[in-house]
């Protein structure tokens, strides 16, 4: 894979805010119905967790904590045993079909064991168990859930086309059974619809099953995602599958799936936005030799159908400080809407996996003649809140920690997060994702507040 | 290692930070990987602040895991002193730099040689102590710092103030209904004539605190915060101070008390007589607090021998278990706090006052207990507040943990008379909706639904109920339904039988009527 010369691009600190990567057990355990999420840590990271999903955490859900204390630190206390104890509970209270343990900075730097430990515990207990490291240490909020994928994508059945009777277990049988029915049909070289795709990234039930649906409009059935629905029906893999990533932050995952599981990647930039959605397509459609149909006039349709959202945004600028890895993709959509884009803060850039999608980010700031905003890895929340007093945008797409403060500085802001949590994938969802973008900004021309209420702030800002 | 889904009080460092962002012109700086200032988020969110929440993180990553933080927080502590010139900057470790055992002294030694602002470790041990006691702790410490210097540095104001004047200590970010508490507080002394001298740390300058001794005495509203301060002062510089909460009618006449109590030993000294603090308290009590009148209206009478569970930090939890059985005549079954550290002191106040305490972190304890108690309302955390929906029993808020709703934009004190007017709304609200729902189902309003074991942990019993049996419970009135339908099943299995019918149902209700 090439990797692509970016101009604009900078790194600075580090010092931002950002969601800690645990934070993908909120959206995963929700995916995956059978799962159980166990985070190793100490209380910092429980009181995260209990703070950030809010009333999520009154639901019954499906995750815990096993919290490290003063005795485990110290290694008073023994690993194995300790964590033995805790999935047992977990299994005679939940009973799950696979239990994954979340290893914290903590465990990270207490260095315990945890994929040493877990193939053991597995054996005794006759659950599955799976290590994520997803750490603050080394990831950034939604890279929490590439670690977690990366992880599962070892417990993958393994694909293959030729044998048809092999052996497998309990867990995988009917996907086993998926598998052989699309083999009676395919054979070497792969026409239209005899390919085999499985894409890779969490998304809702619902947003899977339009991308789904979207694909086999070009007649490229889909054969399974990473993550399943259901811990049992995860897909198969191996030489012959064909991967794609949903999101931009599955970097890690994409590299387990080449190097691990020897499948092909089809590098494509994101399906968010009708461009996103269309140019993914596409790319997909050239892998598998299929000719794309309709996908210009469809395309075309759906702008015409955000026409009313376009007026609102044509010409206003974005400052994206960064925290979720969406923003490369988002702010080529934006740009394509006919916004500037005056930065794109970013956690982590990797320039290999996000290489397509870059590409269109250059060739759409061509296309609307839009200067390539610049692009600043690891940002300094500081400078950039210094950099936009300069630059005055008309909206920051920001994290919760500075939103109310920029508000009171007349910066309209958009929580970030919203995005990971919202449905923006795929064609059918741009007008949910406008839908985000221009909430302050229509909001700000109903205000009943004139301009007296400008800026709310007391605190002198000095720039 | 624990199973834990939930807890009560957060860990140290949140406690460090809310009494370092609380006072003005102090900055944290937070020993920590990225996404630990989540307290930013919290303080944003919740409190709506309009200004930036001045913590930082000191990214502790994979490099400082290898090699140390080096000069990385030494040169993060200079950044901040040069971009927003703080008074102080307080370095804050989290249960990463407490397991890589760095030493932050060294560091804060180090860097005060270039800063202007002051810098100080807060000395607080991550795995000893919660949210609360860090908070506790980092107060004293800087109030101790800069006391301690100006008196080195002879410039602290030990000559009283000529009018009676108060301190009132441990008002701060994200505390429960703290700002509202903090205005009430500072009309009720005034009302008696006394000035308030500060209020630490929220909102307090650094700058001001040499003053602080020109109070006559301090108070300490909440237990949780600022006892240790309180104590310091006393010891140190003679200040005496009063820690009754002023929460309910005769809290706050106690606490009243207490004042004239100290005020009037200088009674000589002062220019006008004696003051009656008697006279304003009853005042107070008939006419401007509805409390007392509420407690003897009709309304109230209904509310009598009614069953009542609380749970909550020790100062709320204690003074509401008060309230409601002095004042109200309310039943508390169950009266309980998440403060372990605490414990005996609450033991000692609800004391006679409830048939059980409980003392636990573990919120399931908390829940099992109520649903077993099956009281007519709780008092409680936002997580009693969950079990109660759970289990259709009405709750009233009273404690911290809590939600942005519990950050009212309205006046909503619970200390002081004003707080016993709010609280007799809340307490009469909670149950007056219970008994509305209840009277529906009595008339039959909305009777179509399913009996509920109202138990938070799934043990299914093995017992049948036939189905004239099972329809049966429908015809009483809900509030009671749980409580027949349980009596029930334990007098089957007590008396060995297993299928329940109508005949079996009210033989046990014979069997348990009094």
């Amino acid at each position: 894979m090439k990797t692509l010369e970016i101009p604009t691009f900078e790194c600075e600190t580090g010092n931002y805010h950002t969601f800690c990567p645990i934070s993908c057990v909120a959206w995963l355990y929700q995916k995956i119905e059978d799962s159980f999420f166990l985070v190793v840590g100490t209380k910092t990271r429980g009181y995260f967790l209990q703070n950030a999903l809010g009333v999520m955490i009154f639901a019954e859900p499906r995750y815990a904590m096993a919290e490290s204390e003063e005795g485990d630190i110290s290694a008073q206390l023994n690993d194995q045993k300790e964590l033995e104890r805790i999935c047992l509970r977990v299994k005679d209270d939940r009973n799950p079909s696979v239990i994954i343990w979340i290893g914290t900075r903590t465990t990270e730097i207490i260095k315990m064991d945890l994929e040493g430990i877990a193939p053991k515990l597995e054996k005794q207990l006759g659950i599955p168990i799976v290590v994520a490291r997803a750490n603050g240490l080394d990831h950034a909020f939604t890279q929490g859930e590439d670690t977690a994928l990366a992880a599962t994508t070892h417990r993958c059945p393994e694909y293959n086309h030729r044998t048809t009777n092999q052996q497998k277990g309990d867990v995988v049988k009917h996907i086993v059974v998926d598998v052989v029915s699309d083999d009676k049909s395919l054979d070497e070289g792969g026409k239209s619809n005899r390919c085999n795709l499985v894409l890779f990234g969490s998304l809702p039930s619902s947003v899977a099953s339009q991308s789904n649906l979207e694909s086999r409009r070009q007649s490229v059935s889909v054969s399974g995602w990473l993550p399943s629905q259901r811990y049992t029906e995860l897909p198969a893999l191996g030489e012959g599958v064909y991967v794609c990533g949903v999101n931009p932050f599955l970097s890690r995952t994409a590299t387990t799936l080449m190097r691990r599981r020897k499948c092909q990647l089809v590098g494509a930039p994101f399906p968010i936005g009708p461009d996103g959605t269309r140019a993914w397509i596409e790319k997909i459609c050239l892998v598998f030799d299929v000719k794309p149909d309709g996908l210009e006039e469809r395309e075309n349709q759906i702008w015409k159908n955000l026409s009313d959202y376009l007026d609102i945004i044509t010409g206003k600028s974005v400052f994206s400080m960064g925290d979720n890895l969406l923003e490369i993709s988002l702010a080529r959509f934006l740009i394509r809407c006919g916004m500037v884009v005056y930065e794109v803060g970013i956690p982590y850039m990797d320039r290999r996996y996000q290489a397509a999608e870059l590409l269109l980010l250059q060739h759409t700031c061509e296309k609307m003649k839009k200067p390539m905003p610049r692009i600043v890895e690891k940002p300094d929340n500081y400078s950039q809140v210094q950099r936009m007093h300069e630059l005055q945008p008309d909206l920051a797409i920001t994290g919760m920690a500075h939103a109310n403060p920029l508000e009171a500085r007349d910066i309209d802001t958009k929580w970030s997060v919203e995005f990971t949590f919202a449905q923006i994938h795929g064609s059918v969802n741009a007008r949910d994702a406008l839908e985000l973008v221009t909430r302050p900004l229509r909001r700000k021309s109903d205000s009943v507040l004139g301009l007296d209420c400008r800026s709310l702030s007391r605190q002198t800002v000095d720039v | 290692m624990k199973l834990a889904y939930w807890m009560y009080a957060g860990p140290a460092h949140i406690g460090t930070l809310r009494v370092a962002s609380s006072s003005r012109n102090v900055h944290a700086i937070m020993h920590a990987p990225l996404g630990d200032d989540y307290f930013n988020v919290m303080r944003s969110t919740s409190e709506r602040e309009r200004d930036f929440t001045p913590v930082t993180a000191s990214v502790a990553d994979r490099h400082v895991l290898a090699r140390g933080s080096q000069e990385k927080v030494i040169n993060n502590i200079s950044r901040k002193d040069e971009e927003q010139h703080p008074d102080l900057i307080v370095l804050t470790p989290t249960c990463t730099s407490s397991i890589l055992q760095e030493d932050l002294q060294n560091f804060v030694d180090r860097a005060s040689l270039s800063s202007e602002s002051d810098v100080i470790p807060a000395d607080v041990n991550y795995h000893r102590v919660n949210e609360l006691q860090a908070a506790d702790r980092t107060l004293e410490q800087i109030i101790r710092f800069y006391m301690d210097r100006a008196r080195k540095r002879s410039t602290l104001d030990r000559s009283v103030t000529d009018a009676p004047s108060a301190n009132i200590i441990g008002i701060f970010t994200l505390g429960f209904h703290n700002q509202h508490d903090c205005r009430e507080l500072k009309r009720l002394p005034g009302e008696s004539g006394i000035a308030v001298n500060q209020v630490i740390p929220e909102g307090g300058s650094l700058k001001y605190l040499k003053d602080l001794p020109r109070a006559w005495f301090n108070t300490v509203p909440y237990r949780e915060v600022g006892l240790m301060t309180a104590a310091f002062s006393e010891k140190e510089y003679g200040m005496p101070y009063i820690s009754i909460t002023p929460m309910g009618i005769s809290n706050t006449a106690d606490f009243i008390a207490q004042i004239g109590k100290l005020v009037n030993v200088w009674a000589f000294a002062l220019p006008e007589k004696r003051l009656n603090y008697k006279l304003y308290v009853d005042n107070q009590t008939k006419f401007v607090s509805q409390a007392a009148w509420f407690s003897k209206s009709i309304d109230c009478q209904n509310l009598a021998g009614k069953e009542a569970a609380i749970f909550g930090d020790a100062t709320h939890a204690a003074s509401i278990t008060k309230i409601l059985v002095k004042e109200m005549g309310i039943r508390v079954s169950c009266s309980g706090t998440y403060c372990k550290h605490d414990a005996e002191r609450f033991n000692e106040q609800v004391q006679g006052l409830c048939d059980e305490v409980i003392v636990t972190e573990n919120h399931t304890e908390v829940g099992d207990t109520i649903a077993r108690i099956e009281p007519s309302a709780i008092f409680g955390t936002q997580m009693e507040r969950h079990i109660g929906k759970r289990i259709d029993i009405p709750c009233g808020v009273i404690s911290s943990p809590v939600h942005i709703q519990n950050f009212p934009l309205g006046y909503r004190p619970f200390l002081g008379y004003e707080g016993t007017n709010q609280i007799a709304d809340l307490i009469y609200n909670s149950f007056n909706l219970g008994m509305e729902d209840h009277s529906l189902d009595v008339f039959g309003g909305h009777d179509t639904k399913e009996v509920s074991t109202k138990s938070l942990s799934t043990d299914r019993r093995d017992i049948n109920w036939t189905p004239e049996a099972e329809s049966e419970p429908n015809r009483i009135p809900g509030f009671v339904r749980g409580k027949t339908k349980k009596n029930t099943e334990v007098f089957a299995k007590g008396n060995n039988i297993s299928e329940i019918t109508i005949d079996v149902m009210y033989a046990a209700k014979e069997k348990s009527s009094p």
